[in-house]
């Protein structure tokens, strides 16, 4: 396994290998999917489409459908629009949806398509919405290109009626699974605090079998919502590189003020969450969040021991380590290694404050790096836990680490789509997961005496 | 049947704007029995349709030049090419005795806006320089995608001269994904650089009964099956394109004996090429389902014409069906009379027709995604296939004979003799397997796929992962026949009998019992249905 990992880590010019990225055009269509009704259309060559489907759909194991301009090389000399005008005529005329998600790819931006002016030229039907977003595939990542839909969906959608008292919260959830986005749902009905979420995947990408298919399940945020958001009391933003560039579109379009906070994953992430629902509404602290909280702090206290101490190398998209990382330290563990493919400089200082903050000295953070330097590092510094997503199996067969699968993607294993890691009911299950594997292991390799049925 | 399938197009063309009705209205064919139907194929699929097709980047690199195990393949471009493509075809591989292995492994320049306006050939000698020093790979393919292409990097220079460089074969292909109309145009580029750069690079002698495995992946391990089968009635394996390939055994292939091919679509150019080059000759094969796997048995032996090895073959062939027998023929029983549709790539839309078949389903409508029209009618139809503009934009290369390495492998008499009795050099496409009445529709989309369910109510459906899901949510099976659904192998007999299980399991499994719950079946004595009107 991965034989020709070998040397120690030296930053390169040149070469990627094994990326803890993709393009941006895969995380638009995902955040695309999150509105009702909608159908992405991805401005490029049929391959871009065909490959975010593909890696949507064996992530979430659920219908990702999309459209494209199926560019041949004609497009690329004379320019896309008749292929995104004539695709938008004859998207709106055989799957009927109520908004198109256009991303554009490296091609289109290349050539330099104005989707816009070609958005404009084109008869788009009565009713139907066609919003847009720039996703050059070499810049930024997955990540990046979420952000800029999600920022879209603002500068397309959002609208504040004048003289209409604000009221409740908007939400961006960030690039979280449908099973987080229910989750932060649940806790906001559980506030009792009026809320917008959007995007929201969790009634689209995690649908029931009712032997009837659906190409645009109940799910996803309404339209009529999404333009109400610029009539909020604020607007928190869950996760900075998912999230922040919409609510910063939303405070500058419509007035309404933005809070950046983490993906609340973890308890301390996930108390800062409510208490800034509260502060911006008001509201009641309901018994069953105490509760939950205070199971989540019962578990913590009783089970530290399998996990204390124990050194983690995390691997991911930025907002999902952030609020990792600060919670692995709240579980007393030592996060030996960060990576993140995305670039981002606010990333790195964001987990080195949390670094400095406990002390943690030894602790490495890149950004922008693969998993052949994440490899090469742990090689050299070995872990006892690694969290990151179904890429991390090579290296943690290889150098027979136990690996929780949490981020995306989740290629191979199911529960993702359906069991938060957010709030304190997901704290649990990140729990279950951590001493779960680490106790795994420890009962297949132990030696037979040490071997007990209490643990 | 042909009524129903009649109204199946009709109801396809109803959602159709005119304009695209009359495009995708050629790529449809009821079976009826004549001499000759024509159906369009590899042609450009209309903008906005809700295609499976994939680019020319992902046939280039994703199909035919990714498989080779022992080259470090690095995708010049944007990083989403080359992490598509890594470990997600489940094309398997193992590292020679000594050789190295890269199959784990993504290779990508990662091009940044900065590249796009600058030029990105500094970062793509930078890539190979860094890869050459951290790896020492025997070799290293460099794949163009969309915008490298468009800002005019000379990746050709730059292998010739980092080939130069580090002395080892470095090998460029031009298969940005805007070319052509499919992935196949990018199987053609590929196989122009096997056959120029590659191929006949390595005269190690070889062992007698020697073959090439052509278009064979390696996916789940079907060249592992296959090979373990042609090994044991004695044949040696001279190399396979490119499953599982190794760059030196295919340098190595102009020596072999005798070309099989599998998948006819993506590799045929090179079968072609080589019989002219070398004078080496090739059958058209298929390793899928008993009987199909077994009759290319005996005809490859028939090629060598060596008794012993023809009696070996029916031991063999005798040997592994008894072992599979039983099992498959109680599996049969308990899907006979069952119905199939197929939709996947250039070859195993036809293939696995026969598999199914021997377990009791009737494939009753089958395409192609990116096939052409040989794949369908026959390559009799091949002189008169008209190039459009999209074609002609690949480029054809032309081989001459190579004196010192040409031969014939069996007397010229015998050729003409076996001529007649092999599928020499000659494929007859999908549409002479299927029945009259039955449909044909290439590249089948996304709304083709739900009104062929709703009306022919199949319970097989083969297809791809994006199809998948959406046809397991209107009720039936749906197995991916690209990637196998993670299972496999698929070929030859014990590959047999694991499509038959996983089938059985597929069609049986009882969560497909629960899809309606109780209170939609039964009348509620006490309690109401929410939105009750909705189920009335």
């Amino acid at each position: 396994m991965l034989d020709q990992t070998k040397g120690s880590y030296k930053k390169r010019t040149g070469l990627k290998i094994n990326p803890a990225k993709t393009c941006q055009p895969i995380g638009a269509m995902y955040a695309a999917l999150g509105i009702h009704k909608c159908l992405p259309h991805s401005h490029g060559s049929q391959g871009c489409c065909s490959y975010h489907r593909m890696h949507l759909t064996r992530h979430y194991r659920d219908p990702i459908v999309a459209s494209t301009s199926s560019f041949t090389e004609g497009a690329c000399v004379f320019g896309g629009k008749s292929n995104l005008k004539k695709g938008l005529e004859n998207v709106f005329h055989i799957y009927n949806p109520d908004v198109v998600a256009v991303n554009t790819t490296c091609l289109s931006e290349t050539i330099g398509d104005d989707v816009g002016e070609i958005i404009k030229a084109t008869d788009v039907p009565e009713g139907k919405t066609v919003i847009y977003a720039n996703t050059p595939s070499y810049v930024g990542s997955h990540v990046t290109g979420f952000s800029n839909m999600c920022k879209a969906m603002v500068t397309h959608l959002a609208e504040k009626k004048e003289g209409k008292k604000a009221k409740g919260v908007n939400i961006l959830p960030g690039y979280v699974e449908p099973s987080d986005m229910m989750e932060i749902k649940r806790m906001a009905t559980l506030l009792k605090i009026p809320f917008t979420m959007f995007p929201d995947t969790s009634g689209v990408v995690a649908t029931p079998n009712t032997g009837n298919y659906e190409m645009y399940p109940e799910g996803g945020t309404p339209i009529k919502e999404i333009k109400k958001s610029g009539n909020a009391l604020g607007t928190i933003a869950l996760g900075e590189f998912s999230s922040k560039d919409a609510a910063y579109e939303l405070e500058k379009k419509c007035d309404v003020p933005a809070t950046i906070l983490k993906e609340p994953i973890g308890i301390k992430a996930t108390d800062e969450f409510i208490m800034k629902m509260l502060e911006l509404n008001g509201g009641i602290i309901p018994k069953e969040l105490e509760f939950e909280r205070g199971q989540l702090v019962d578990v913590m206290v009783d089970v530290h021991n399998h996990y204390h101490g124990k050194k983690v190398a995390l691997f991911g998209d930025p907002d999902i380590l952030i609020a990792m990382t600060e919670f692995v330290i709240d579980l007393g563990m030592v996060p030996t290694l960060v990576l993140s493919g995305t670039p981002g400089k606010a990333f790195v200082k964001a987990i080195q404050d949390l670094f400095d903050a406990a002390k943690l000295d030894d602790s490495i953070v890149l950004g922008e790096e693969d998993l052949f330097s994440f490899h090469q590092i742990i090689k050299e510094n070995p872990v006892d836990l690694i969290i990151g997503n179904s890429y991390g199996k090579y290296i943690a067969r290889e150098e027979q680490i136990p690996l929780v699968r949490m981020g995306w993607p989740i290629l191979d294993r199911v529960g993702h789509s359906y069991f938060p890691v957010v709030g304190y009911k997901g704290g649990l299950r990140i729990i279950e997961k951590i001493t779960t594997a680490l106790l795994d292991k420890y009962d297949a390799t132990c030696p037979e005496e040490d071997f007990e049925l209490v643990m | 049947m042909s009524d129903k399938m009649k109204n199946v197009v009709n109801e396809i063309m109803d959602v159709y704007p005119a304009k695209v009705m009359k495009g995708r209205k050629s790529h449809m064919i009821i079976k009826d029995g004549s001499e000759k139907q024509e159906i369009a194929a590899n042609t450009r699929t209309i903008p906005g349709i809700i295609t499976n097709r994939g680019c020319c980047y992902a046939g280039c690199k994703g199909v035919v030049i990714g498989p080779i195990v022992d080259m470090v393949h690095i995708v010049h471009g944007p990083v989403g090419c080359s992490y598509y493509a890594w470990g997600t075809r489940r094309n398997k591989g193992k590292a020679r005795e000594g050789g190295q292995n890269f199959l784990e492994y993504a290779f990508t320049t990662d091009i940044q806006e900065s590249d796009i306006v600058f030029g990105g050939v500094k970062k793509l000698e930078a890539a190979v320089d860094e890869a050459v020093e951290l790896f020492h790979p025997k070799a290293i393919s460099i794949s163009a995608t969309c915008p490298v292409g468009l800002i005019g990097d000379d990746i050709n220079a730059v292998a010739k001269e980092m080939s130069a460089k580090h002395g080892i074969k470095i090998l460029s292909f031009n298969c940005e994904g805007y070319k052509g109309v499919s992935q196949s145009a990018g199987h053609h580029i590929a196989n122009n650089k096997l056959m120029t750069d590659v191929i006949g690079t390595n005269d190690k002698p070889v062992k007698e009964y020697s073959l090439n495995l052509l278009g064979e992946y390696n996916i789940g391990g079907d060249e592992w099956e296959i090979t373990r089968v042609l090994h044991k009635i004695g044949y040696n394996i001279v190399s396979t394109m490119t499953g599982n390939g190794s760059i030196e055994e295919i340098a190595n292939a102009h020596k072999a004996d005798l070309n099989v091919i599998q998948c006819h679509r993506s590799i045929n150019y090179i079968a072609e090429m080589i019989e002219t080059k070398y004078g080496l000759p090739w059958i058209k094969v298929n390793f899928i389902g008993v009987e199909s796997f077994s009759q290319s048995l005996r005809d490859i032996a028939k090629y060598f014409g060596d008794e012993t090895l023809i009696q070996r073959t029916e031991e063999v062939i005798a040997e592994e069906t008894e072992q599979i027998r039983d099992e498959m023929q109680l599996i049969k029983t308990k899907l006979d009379g069952k119905t199939a549709v197929l939709f996947v790539g250039g070859s195993r839309a036809h293939h696995y027709q026969g598999l199914l078949r021997e377990i009791g389903i009737e494939t009753l409508v089958a395409g192609y995604e990116f096939g052409h029209r040989d794949d369908y009618e026959g390559r009799d139809v091949i002189p008169y296939i008209k190039v459009d503009a999209d074609s002609r934009n690949i480029e054809e290369i032309k081989v001459e004979k190579d004196e010192k390495n040409y031969s014939m492998r069996i007397p010229k008499s015998r050729v003409e003799e076996l001529k007649k009795e092999l599928p020499w050099a000659s494929y007859e496409g999908l549409i002479k397997e299927m029945k009259d009445g039955s449909l044909i529709i290439d590249d089948l989309n996304h709304v083709e796929t739900e009104k062929i369910i709703e009306i022919l109510k199949p319970e097989f459906f083969g297809s791809g992962v994006k199809d998948k899901y959406m046809i397991q949510k209107m009720g039936v099976y749906s197995k991916q026949l690209h990637s196998y659904d993670y299972s496999g192998p698929y070929a030859g007999f014990q590959g047999a009998m694991n499509f038959a299980r996983d089938v059985a399991a597929g069609i049986l499994t009882p969560a497909w019992s629960y899809i309606k719950a109780p209170w939609n079946c039964e009348p509620l004595l006490n309690g109401k249905l929410e939105g009750v009107e909705k189920y009335a």
